[in-house]
């Protein structure tokens, strides 16, 4: 997953915010999946941005933490979950 | 830093929400299934709720934070005002999930469910060919059922095949993943029957032997290996084959809110066919008779169960397994789910497997008709 690589959500995936759970969700097909904040904050963010814009804007969100890391590796695990779909990007980097 | 918690369970201390949903629209259906979950009773089933109720049921159930949505039945197509509750359940902010033969679609309607924002549907087969699934099903619906699979690919759906297995078709699980494999499903299901309703009535005829199961279990993880990520397979057990007692409804009144065609407030899929006394969404505002009803509260937690469940490790997660499975059983929805190994009527669940492993004639299927339904009821 390079930085100009565009992330979204797999098809079938929603991801809304749920006020009587106080909480972002992932729905898919006859399941939900409830997710902590900064799950929610990372997931809501994939709309088909780039990885760079993404880190981007969550560093701007939350400016004392050092994120990219932890970012990067969340990602790497929400997409062996099937839960993303990425496109690859021409990397200048 | 940032992980997930899992599926639809609520936290335990919290006040439970009916996160799913289950929308039965009609009892009406084209096909005969014999191991139809459905009440005996079906065919009395005759004042179903109008379009406007539906959509208050949405409201206040939505309203509860509700958010998981199945529209099922009976054959839910045979609703023209589908795509109406369709929309409203879209415009709530539901997850849709049609749950359907695929008799009574076409490429018109499916465009018009798309449109109207339907997010998942998935298709049930009998079988992989036309003799044996006519045979299980009635009818003659294996070709519609094949090119509504693959319309409802060819609508950017993600195709989810389901397949209940039993005694008639376990044999024939190669087939039926070659079958689904063909047709490009995304998910399959191979559903092992659950006696109950129209299945229980037939159990002699459905009940495989533990040699077939057994069989099926290895043929499919075989075309796991196969078939990789592009088409993911689940395969769900029996209990009365597996000694282990499902836990009902993810724990009663916690998560699941089913409404039946007249209206009725069901705590679980089965719960008509308890004797205890179901409330009407006619009468009742939704979140009353989740939170005050006898219905959903005669189950719930666990201040009811018997030994040995109350001081057995796995209260927790297994609730006592089924109540409907305990009133088919022993005779008493409040007892010990005799599927489970603790009980002390286990045994009886092991001698009807026994019984199906010696089985040599072939029961015919009591087939799932209106006169069949009025007949028996």
């Amino acid at each position: 997953m390079n930085g100009a690589a565009r992330i979204s959500l797999s098809a079938g995936m929603r991801l809304q915010w749920e006020a009587a759970q106080s909480a972002y969700v992932m729905l898919y097909p006859e399941g939900m999946i409830k997710l902590n904040g900064p799950a929610g904050e990372i997931l809501s963010r994939c709309d088909g941005r780039t990885l760079d814009a993404l880190i981007a804007d969550l560093q701007q969100a939350f400016p004392s933490a050092d994120l990219t890391a932890d970012v990067i590796t969340f990602l790497e695990e929400a997409n062996t979950k099937g839960w993303l779909r990425t496109t690859e990007g021409e990397d200048d980097g | 830093m940032a992980s997930v918690e899992s599926q639809v369970t609520p936290a335990a201390d919290a006040t439970p929400i009916p996160l799913w949903l289950l929308a039965e629209v009609t009892y009406r259906c084209p096909l005969q299934c014999a191991y139809c979950s459905n009440p005996i009773a079906f065919a009395r089933y005759r004042n179903e709720l109008e379009t406007d109720e539906w959509l208050s049921v949405l409201d206040q159930a939505r309203a509860m934070g509700a958010v998981q949505l199945g529209i099922s039945g009976g054959e839910p197509l045979l609703r023209k005002d589908l795509e109406t509750i369709v929309g409203h359940a879209r415009e709530l902010g539901f997850y849709s999930n049609l749950l359907t033969s695929g008799v009574g679609l076409d490429e018109a309607r499916l465009g018009e469910l798309k449109r109207a924002g339907l997010d998942h549907i998935q298709i049930s087969f009998q079988a992989d060919s036309s003799g044996p699934s006519d045979e299980i099903a009635g009818g003659h619906h294996f070709s519609t059922k094949e090119r509504m699979a693959q319309a409802i690919k060819a609508h950017d759906y993600p195709m989810v095949f389901n397949v209940v297995m039993h005694r008639r078709n376990l044999d024939r699980v190669d087939s039926i993943l070659q079958l689904a494999w063909d047709l490009g499903a995304d998910y399959v299901e191979l559903a092992n029957t659950q006696y109950h309703g129209w299945a229980y009535h037939n159990r002699a005829a459905l009940m495989p032997t533990r040699e077939q199961i057994r069989r099926a279990e290895a043929i499919t993880q075989r075309w796991r290996e196969k078939a990789g990520n592009r088409m993911q397979i689940y395969f769900v057990g029996s209990d009365y084959y597996d000694e282990t007692a499902k836990p009902c409804m993810n724990g009663w009144g916690t998560t699941f809110l089913g409404v039946a065609p007249d209206g009725r407030a069901m705590p679980c899929h089965g719960a008509a066919e308890l004797p205890i006394e179901l409330p009407s969404v006619r009468d009742e505002r939704l979140q009353a008779i989740w939170e005050d009803s006898h219905a959903f509260n005669v189950f719930r937690g666990h201040d009811w169960q018997p030994e040995p469940c109350r001081s057995c490790e796995l209260l927790h997660s297994c609730h006592g397994g089924c109540r409907c499975q305990a009133l088919l059983l022993a005779g008493d929805a409040w007892a010990t789910d005799p599927v489970c190994p603790k009980s002390p009527l286990h045994e009886q669940v092991v001698r009807e497997v026994d019984a199906a492993d010696e089985r040599k004639n072939e029961f015919p299927l009591v087939m799932r008709t209106v006169k069949n339904s009025r007949s028996l009821s």
